[in-house]
């Protein structure tokens, strides 16, 4: 069954009622699932924002579709992300086959211990939806205007102002922070006249969602060079409600309006799904890009999510990456409303996110260049490889056909506190705790929304500003954040990084590393 | 240079030699650069040293002139 589009009301907003608005802690422009996972991390925290979208639905087409488990534990602690995964196809095998052989074939989490799986699939709307419904948990903290398109943006030393046009006319919005949530078009982007650096590779994908009854199981299927599909790449992905993603390759000089018609696109996808009966659901045609601000905090006004920085949609890192942004700086900037750190914190979420970005994009133009490679030498490579790989092992691991989204490790920074190398590598500062077992729940959610100092087999030292949590280390939780180690201490920041750890610190040891890890 | 070995070290050059041409025979021009590609790619894996191979690209990037 097909997604049942419903409207958001456009209401009123205050100022066209006549009421004077003061200034506000947050304005988040874009109620995607970027900006509204940030209203409710905000929310979360104590932080009221204001949420404006030029749209009044969710997005039309699955756009975003693979959630990773980085994504999902974030989604958890904001409260989605069990109505996600009982919602979504669960998946972690992922085939890649060239012309009929298969190639390669990948096990996302062959380990244990995780709440989340490895990436399930669910269409952008329902996350949307999902987020949508969770914001109206918060009525005092999240006011969402659906129809309020922000048209001007003027910025100065300690806050920003935008001006937003409605059905019912404009009004002008202040704000302490300006967070342009407004995807990979960013209209703010455009109106500060930023530079979005990066390269555009010449290709053509046709992307479709249809309706099919069959009994496919829940895997990525990736080809290169099918029969059904001569010279060129596709990719094959289960979703909810007998929904499934197609891609194909077209070509750099095909023409995407003329590809969109019904009379083209049904004939090759008739070819794909080998004569299942199917309906379309939704079709469009992307390039892909891979590109990023130099700076994504700009004084006052921070860019998060698309709007940041995009990549090519294999490897699904372009919304698991946003939401790590997200989570980056949701207690960020939620600590410096509160007078609790100082503004050079939101230069370590530029710093952190920068350096998350880059990966993302390396990544990504790995596996662009793998798939869609330049006439020459790069294709010569390439079809070496794919032809090795029916003989040789080494050559399997070679063949890319995506590089699934990881979490983050944050390198050494100014704001990441002491590390003890005789700790598991896994753990290190900067790195996102890798959930485990911990009684009848898991560690993640015993973390709950601020500083944790955690004493795993010791009681861990009480201080100002962090909560002290002592768990005993068993199974998974022991091999994860002890190894051979007898006990130790972990900073845990509220994003679920880790900022320091030691074996037997004292009280001033964990408060430096605090007032590090907040910037002051 | 360190990790790379540039001294003579392959017994019976000439009959390898010998045996490289040999293997390209009847090869189109675009089937032997394919066939290069696919000799490289498995050489590196069995090398398995990134920094020989880093040597190994400077120098044939190098004595190409």
């Amino acid at each position: 069954m097909p997604y049942d589009y419903q409207e958001f009301p456009y209401v009123t907003p205050p100022p066209l009622r006549g009421m004077t608005e003061g200034r506000k802690p947050a304005v988040i422009v874009g109620a995607g699932p970027i900006g509204l996972a940030l209203a409710v991390d905000l929310a979360l925290r104590g932080v009221p924002s204001v949420v404006l979208d030029d749209n009044n639905v969710v997005s039309v087409g699955s756009r975003a579709i693979c959630w990773a488990k980085r994504s999902l534990e974030i989604l958890d602690r904001l409260g989605v992300a069990e109505r996600m995964v009982a919602k979504g196809v669960t998946w972690k095998i992922g085939r890649t086959r060239h012309r009929d052989e298969e190639v390669f074939r990948f096990d996302l989490l062959p380990e244990g211990g995780h709440k989340m799986p490895a990436f399930i699939n669910l269409q952008q709307y329902y996350v949307e939806q999902y987020l949508v419904e969770r914001c109206r948990d918060f009525p005092d903290l999240i006011d969402l205007r659906f129809r309020n398109r922000v048209t001007a943006v003027e910025r100065f030393d300690d806050h920003a102002v935008a001006t937003v046009e409605t059905p019912e006319g404009s009004y002008r919005i202040e704000a302490d922070w300006l967070l342009a949530c407004d995807g990979a078009g960013s209209p703010i982007r455009r109106m500060m006249g930023l530079d979005f650096a990066g390269e555009l590779f010449e290709e053509r994908f046709l992307i479709a969602d249809i309706v099919m009854k069959a009994d496919f199981p829940s895997e990525r299927w990736f080809w290169f060079e099918p029969t059904f599909h001569p010279g060129q790449s596709a990719l094959l992905h289960k979703q909810p409600d007998d929904i499934y993603r197609i891609d194909l390759q077209l070509g750099w000089d095909a023409d995407p309006e003329e590809e969109k018609k019904p009379e083209k696109v049904i004939p090759r996808i008739e070819k794909v799904v080998e004569g299942r009966p199917f309906t379309l659901d939704w079709v469009s045609v992307y390039t892909f890009q891979c590109r990023r601000l130099e700076r994504f905090a700009h004084g006052r006004v921070v860019f998060v999510g698309d709007s940041a920085h995009v990549v090519s949609p294999f490897g699904a890192r372009g919304g698991n990456g946003g939401l790590q942004d997200v989570d980056n700086i949701g207690w960020k900037l939620a600590a410096v409303l509160k007078g609790e750190a100082g503004a050079a914190l939101i230069e370590s979420y530029d710093a952190e996110r920068r350096h998350g970005a880059d990966e993302n994009i390396l990544n990504s133009t790995r596996a662009t260049k793998f798939m869609t490679p330049a006439p020459g030498i790069e294709r010569t490579f390439r079809d070496a490889v794919l032809a090795l790989a029916a003989h040789a092992p080494f050559a399997r691991g070679m063949v890319n056909s995506g590089r699934l989204s990881l979490p983050c490790a944050y390198p050494p920074s100014p704001f990441l506190g002491p590390d003890e190398s005789a700790l598991p590598a896994g753990t290190a500062p900067g790195r996102p705790c890798p959930d485990a077992p911990v009684g009848n729940g898991w560690l993640l959610a015993r973390l709950g929304g601020g500083f944790t100092l955690l004493g795993l087999d010791c009681d861990p030292p009480e201080i100002e500003g962090a909560a002290s949590l002592r768990l005993d280390a068993e199974g998974w939780l022991r091999r994860r954040y002890l190894g051979e180690a007898a006990s130790a201490v972990y900073l845990i920041r509220p994003d679920q990084h880790i900022a320091a750890r030691w074996l037997a610190p004292t009280a001033e040891d964990c408060a430096a590393a605090l007032a590090v890890a907040k910037g002051l | 240079m360190a990790a790379l070995v540039t001294a003579p070290n392959l017994p019976d050059h000439d009959g390898f030699y010998a045996e490289l041409l040999a293997a390209h025979k009847g090869l189109t021009e675009a089937e032997s650069a394919a066939m290069n590609a696919r000799l490289v790619l498995i050489l590196a894996n069995h090398v398995g040293d990134r920094e020989a191979l880093r040597e190994a690209l400077a120098l044939a990037r190098k004595a190409g002139g």
